[in-house]
């Protein structure tokens, strides 16, 4: 390439570069705006229409928003239980999906004012009403909820004074259905999702009494308070007008508690009132939380060893069984083994959880650890049928030959001679296996287990960072996997040395 | 009378002939030795003896069990070979994780039913035997060829077989060597024992064998 064609390139990209900055400061005309589509109705879910396009209360809060900062509204999605983390980092101006208001974000967050006051409703199967209509009267019984909020930390000071279990999940919807086919005895949620709850399955009643309040706010970065000084007057303009009230009565939210909070958010000049409910961790020092949840991170990590150990003996026993049926089968047998094999390799560990767990629950319900010990020992044992597969056969040929001569069956050579050698060459990869077992492990939080990872989320979510819930997470898989990497490595040394 | 009878056994590799019509028979005590250039058909009758390889035509009898033609022996046609037939490989192929004392034992415990105290006690007789009593302990992969080849031969002799065949015996020793084992072998003949040895070894064959089969193109020329 000539040094004038170089030039030339060089221009033309730093022409191309300033043309996207243009560009990027144009988006500063945008209000983007984050929440979890997944979440659903009445709050964001995708039109069914068109499925590229946003619904919900929400939405028309943050067009209503947009439009009186004067700018365009533009949806980003992003998981619930990283909304704080991601408008922190710059993601998007305001966070805005039926977000709690909390001690936590008030200190880390820019808050806006309260828009919307909820209460948490428990829904029973209506065979129960009459029994189960308060916290007290679910003592050994298990209660679902949506991990990080309000709920959960209420359940979760219920649970040391109940003896009740909280069953934290990943979404709104499943805690229902769960409820209607008994997987759980009652969920504890805000009404909004109490009535919806009660709508689709018909089985399920709430109980009139509440157990706390809320209130839903929008977030935003803690240095973007003057942004969240216009936001605040537009809300406090949209109380005043009825706008929020036509709103929430299209959503068909609207109620008398509306009106009080309106009424009490318009009259207070500092416009921070009310103050949020609270009774978790929320309201305590970092290093408070984090003495706090110590003995839910320590159990959370026996869970984690005790799910892995588990599984991985499920994945050996599988591992084996397929390797010496792929090794020894007839063809019909290898041809179905491998079928399996690359089934369950070419699918997600998250698809293969969720079908055990929610997919089979019409035919068999499955434990949440039992489903979790269950996908993750059939995914891995795919993966350790392989390794064991070409250990066995990178045994030489001439030892089997050898072996044949002397008298021994096939079934002897394998437990005599073939496997032992195998063993040792599957070593290694077995311990990188489990290794990444542990970590994988994780993923059933998905499933309503609440393993390590499942804990450190809840913790991070509600002291409102990721640093120090991060750093003892890492160190707790750290405490579990070193040992495991170390004793291979003994192993090792003392099969090479014999 | 003949423990060894081949009638016209025929082995095929693949589509390929390697052993086209070889009739042979050995009778108890005697040695014989296969030779010929690689790839005339020796190890190939060999193995098709020993039950490795199938018999693609004719028949093969050892001490009154007859082979024939078809799939690899099993279940009890199998127990009947392997209680008459041993065999050495040219590579020795050593359990590579056992002991070589480990290696001897392994068979008589485990096919013959022996208990493990005797059949180590008659393991280790069989090294000192063969010259190789000091090396019970080392793993294979610690010997010489020479004593690698020497525990294969124990591991071969321990179960009994009246019918031992070597594949290449001579591959990995050195002159001193081969003259201990052609005493070696002498000497199990003595004891009764039938031989067959697959060499390249002229000399070997000529101290060793009480007679020579020449090999050409999966045929015995002479």
């Amino acid at each position: 390439m000539t040094h004038e064609r170089r030039s030339r390139i060089v221009w033309a990209l730093c022409v191309a570069s300033a043309a996207l900055a243009v560009d990027l400061s144009a988006q500063t005309l945008e209000l983007r705006w984050g929440g979890d589509a997944e979440g659903g109705a009445p709050f964001v879910e995708a039109d069914a229409n068109d499925p590229s396009r946003v619904v919900g209360f929400e939405v028309d809060i943050a067009t209503m928003l947009a439009e009186g900062l004067g700018r365009t509204p533009r949806f980003i999605q992003t998981g619930f239980t990283t909304i704080d983390a991601s408008v922190a980092r710059g993601d998007f101006d305001i966070g805005l999906s039926g977000i709690e208001d909390s001690y936590a974000r008030r200190t880390r967050l820019a808050v806006t004012v309260p828009y919307y006051r909820f209460r948490e409703i428990l829904t029973v199967r209506a065979a129960d009403a009459t029994r189960l209509r308060t916290l007290a009267d679910l003592r050994g019984r298990r209660v679902a909820t949506l991990a990080a909020t309000l709920a959960f930390e209420l359940l979760t000071a219920a649970e040391k004074e109940h003896g009740l279990t909280v069953v934290p999940y990943e979404d709104d919807v499943h805690p229902y259905t769960d409820l209607a086919i008994g997987r759980v005895d009652a969920v504890l949620l805000d009404e909004v999702l109490a009535e919806r709850g009660v709508r689709h399955h018909p089985g399920l009643t709430n109980q009139p009494t509440s157990v706390g309040v809320g209130y839903y706010v929008g977030i935003l970065a803690p240095e973007n308070t003057a942004l969240r000084g216009r936001i605040d007057e537009i809300l406090k303009q949209a109380m005043r007008d009825g706008r929020l009230e036509a709103i929430f009565r299209r959503w068909m939210m609207w109620n008398d508690d509306q009106r009080d909070l309106y009424a009490r958010v318009t009259a207070d000049e500092s416009g921070r009132a009310p103050q949020p409910q609270t009774g978790g961790a929320s309201d305590l020092s970092v290093w408070g939380a984090t003495r706090r949840y110590l003995p839910s991170l320590l159990t959370a990590t026996v869970i984690t060893l005790v799910l892995s150990v588990l599984s991985m003996v499920l994945a050996i026993l599988v591992g084996m069984l397929i390797a010496s049926g792929r090794v020894y089968g007839p063809a019909p047998v290898k041809a179905l083994l491998t079928g399996w094999v690359e089934l369950i390799r070419g699918t997600p560990l998250l698809l293969q959880l969720f079908v055990i767990y929610y997919g089979l629950a019409t035919v068999v319900q499955l434990p949440a650890f039992l489903a979790a010990l269950i996908g993750l020992g059939l995914n891995y044992g795919a993966y350790e049928s392989e390794i064991y597969r070409s250990a066995l056969e990178s045994v030489p040929s001439g030892q089997l030959d050898a072996a044949r001569t002397l008298g021994f069956t096939d079934r002897q050579t394998l437990m005599l001679i073939r496997g032992p050698q195998a063993l040792r060459l599957a070593l290694a990869p077995m311990t990188n296996d489990f290794v990444a077992l542990l970590k994988d492990s994780s993923l059933v939080s998905l499933i309503t287990v609440v393993e390590l990872t499942k804990q450190t989320t809840i913790f991070a979510s509600n002291i409102g960072s990721w640093f120090v819930p991060g750093l003892v997470c890492a160190a707790l898989y750290l405490a579990l996997s070193l040992p495991v990497s170390h004793l291979a490595r003994r192993l090792e040394k003392t099969w090479r040395r014999t | 009378m003949s423990v060894l009878a081949v009638r016209d056994l025929e082995v095929r590799r693949g589509l390929r002939h390697v052993v086209r019509g070889v009739s042979v028979d050995v009778s108890r005590g005697e040695i014989v030795a296969v030779m010929g250039a690689s790839g005339t058909g020796k190890t190939s009758v060999l193995r098709a003896v020993a039950g490795i390889d199938p018999i693609a035509a004719g028949t093969v009898a050892i001490d009154g069990l007859q082979l024939s033609a078809g799939p690899l022996p099993r279940g009890e046609t199998l127990r009947q070979l392997h209680r008459r037939v041993g065999m050495v490989f040219q590579f020795h192929h050593l359990f590579e994780h056992l002991t070589a004392l480990h290696n001897v034992w392994l068979a008589l415990v485990h096919v013959q039913r022996q208990p493990q105290a005797d059949a180590e006690k008659k393991a280790r007789a069989l090294l000192e035997h063969l010259g190789v009593g000091d090396r019970a302990d080392a793993m294979p992969r610690e010997l010489s060829g020479g004593e690698a080849q020497r525990v294969a031969i124990a591991r071969a002799l321990a179960v009994g077989p009246p019918l031992l065949l070597m594949d290449e015996p001579t591959a990995s020793l050195d002159p001193a060597r081969r003259g201990e084992l052609a005493a070696t072998l002498r000497q199990l003949a003595s004891e009764g024992r039938t031989l067959v040895v697959a060499t390249h070894d002229e000399e070997f064959a000529r101290v060793c064998a009480h007679r020579v089969l020449i090999m050409e193109e999966g045929r015995v020329a002479r």
